[in-house]
């Protein structure tokens, strides 16, 4: 069993360093430039004397802190109450050009788990529609699915399901 | 895998005599309709002490789990005969039971033990087939017990056993980015569990080739999926495919030549086949809307799969090589994860229509039935022959495997204590 994980792992680590050469289109596997979120806040805090650097950028990690968006059962459409949190992020990405996110979209349990995939990817893709609406570039986002696989709230009422329905941004 | 072979390769055919035709063929129509049980008394073998598992329960279990057979309970057995010689066909007949199966087993002084077996006819009194097969060690006394069941299931049905099978399935526990996964390799009744592959992220969609040498999976690493070949030869583990986006739902050619799948790196989810020699690669669906879950026909020339290109998710048919479309299912709001039966003349999904279940629809007619009541059933797949179907429930306590005889009348459930149990897939027979 040990070994059988190690290969696992080990194909993988090849499949990344060859990753660059077998990707189609434009998006080569990159690695992202030296930066660090604090340098990247910088740039957004020097708009104002009112605040001092510490403040303005607690302001920015309090609003980048909520980074979830959730969704009606089988619909990937971003409901009105969660424009603070796209706007949130398009504001970040657009004052860091070289910052970068990852959009992971997930399900809840119902419907079949490959078509749930499917859905994942469209509610993640949604919320990176909204963010390259606000300026954000494509190359800064990159979205990945879970489906109904990874379920943070247990359960099987709407209670629960309504949590496991949502896209998160996470800062990479 | 390599454990059948090694049985199969030390069997040994004592009674050659069992010259009497198969009898009850001629009695069991087996082209489809309802076929009533076929009773059949399995009686306990008289073991040596050396071999711990009850092989005449075994047996049974996998006969009357089948739906095809009526076993009788052993409280009504008035006697308990191992040899030919003791046999008394009589009672036996007074009380219905017209297959009578007994055996024996033991020491063969190296460290390995015999199992014969008969099967008699009460009516006639004379034994219909009869084997004595080897085994090297008690640990293999299970598989012997399934090669007896899938010799009785065929002589008596006119169709192959798919006892000595296996089924893989994932197993899951754990929430959110604490979730960990495996993937299992047990035998068809759910004993004797493997686990070779383990992983910290997330493990879907296994599905046997069918010389079953290889499962193909998707996992997920470092925040992509891939999809993987599993060698259940060798133990390793190795990368097929790694496009951007998903990588998902593999499903094998009926010749194991081809692979199709899902992929989403042009943009959305679409339906692919690649030919494994050449690794050339096909686009068979080009479509805004999610296309998911192929699954091939038996003969290899069409391919099922999901598509919410009308809305919701349906069920949709196509050409092996492409082309048009047609839907097949109009019942219920949502209806996906198709597959074919083995005879090609019917297909399994899963169904929204009175909570999430397992529903198969007969091709030339259109008619639906349901075989499960819901209310979070999913991935359903056919044994082998077609006579049960497998599928994931929600159970009290996590998710868990259960079968069901194709006439909806017997069930079985597995579990596994502390966690979720899905995605099913019964392995192919051994050719």
């Amino acid at each position: 069993m040990i070994k059988n994980k190690l290969l696992l792992s080990l194909t993988v680590a090849s499949m990344l360093t060859l990753g660059a050469c077998a990707s189609k289109g434009d998006k080569t596997a990159s690695t992202p430039p030296p930066s660090t979120p604090s340098s990247a806040y910088s740039d957004t805090s020097g708009t104002g004397n009112q605040l001092g650097d510490e403040d303005a950028r607690t302001a920015a990690e309090r609003a980048l802190s909520n980074n979830l968006v959730y969704f009606d059962y089988d619909s990937s459409a971003i409901k009105p109450e969660y424009a603070s949190v796209v706007g949130a992020y398009a504001k970040y990405l657009t004052a860091n050009p070289v910052a970068k996110v990852r959009i992971e979209g997930h399900t809840d349990e119902r419907g079949t788990r490959e078509y749930n995939i499917g859905l994942g990817e469209r509610r993640a893709n949604a919320v990176k529609d909204a963010l390259t609406a606000q300026g954000v570039t494509s190359a800064q986002i990159s979205v990945i699915s879970y489906g109904e696989e990874r379920p943070v709230a247990e359960g099987h009422d709407e209670s629960a399901w309504s949590q496991n329905r949502r896209a998160q941004i996470i800062r990479q | 895998m390599n454990v059948y072979q090694r049985i199969l390769a030390l069997l040994v055919v004592v009674c050659a005599l069992a010259a009497a035709p198969a009898r009850a063929q001629l009695e069991i129509t087996v082209t489809g309709g309802d076929i009533g049980a076929l009773p059949i008394a399995i009686v306990p073998f008289a073991q040596v002490p050396g071999l711990p598992t009850d092989l005449a329960q075994v047996i049974d279990n996998d006969l009357a789990r089948s739906g095809r057979f009526r076993t009788m309970p052993r409280a009504e057995m008035r006697q308990r005969p191992s040899e030919l010689a003791s046999f008394d066909a009589a009672p036996w007949r007074a009380q219905g039971f017209d297959n009578v199966v007994i055996g024996k087993v033991w020491d063969d002084g190296k460290g390995g033990f015999v199992v014969r077996f008969f099967l008699l006819d009460s009516l006639s009194g004379k034994q219909v087939i009869a084997y004595d097969y080897p085994i090297k060690s008690a640990s293999q006394a299970r598989y012997a017990a399934h090669w007896i069941a899938d010799k009785i299931y065929e002589q008596l049905l006119g169709i192959p056993g798919y006892f000595n099978t296996k089924i893989a399935y994932v197993a899951a526990k754990g929430l959110g980015f604490q979730r960990t996964y495996q993937l299992v390799i047990a035998d068809s009744d759910g004993e004797n569990p493997q686990y070779p592959i383990n992983s910290r992220e997330t493990i879907m969609s296994p599905a046997w080739s069918p010389d079953r040498k290889q499962i193909a999976l998707v996992g997920y690493e470092r925040g992509r999926s891939a999809i993987y070949l599993y060698s259940t030869e060798t133990g390793r583990v190795q990368k097929l495919i790694s496009e951007k986006g998903i990588n998902g739902s593999p499903a094998w050619s009926p010749d194991g030549t081809k692979l199709a799948f899902v992929l989403s790196f042009e943009i959305n989810p679409d339906i692919y086949v690649m030919d494994l020699a050449t690794k050339q690669r096909k686009r068979l669906t080009d479509h805004y809307a999610i296309d998911t879950e192929p699954a091939w026909s038996p003969d290899g020339s069409k391919i099922l799969f999901t598509s919410d290109r009308g809305g919701k998710p349906q069920v949709y048919e196509m050409s092996a090589n492409g082309g048009e479309p047609r839907r097949l299912t109009f019942q219920g709001s949502q209806n996906s994860r198709p597959s074919y039966s083995p005879d090609g003349k019917s297909i399994l999904y899963v169904t929204t229509d009175g909570g999430q279940r397992i529903a198969v629809q007969d091709l030339a007619s259109g008619a639906v039935r349901y075989l499960s009541s819901g209310p979070l059933d999913e991935g359903p797949s056919f044994a082998p022959g077609g006579a049960v179907i497998i599928y994931s429930s929600q159970g009290p306590r996590g998710r868990q495997l259960e079968t069901v005889s194709v006439d909806g009348r017997v069930r079985l459930t597995m579990r596994q204590a502390g966690g979720d149990v899905q995605e099913p897939s019964w392995s192919p027979l051994m050719r």
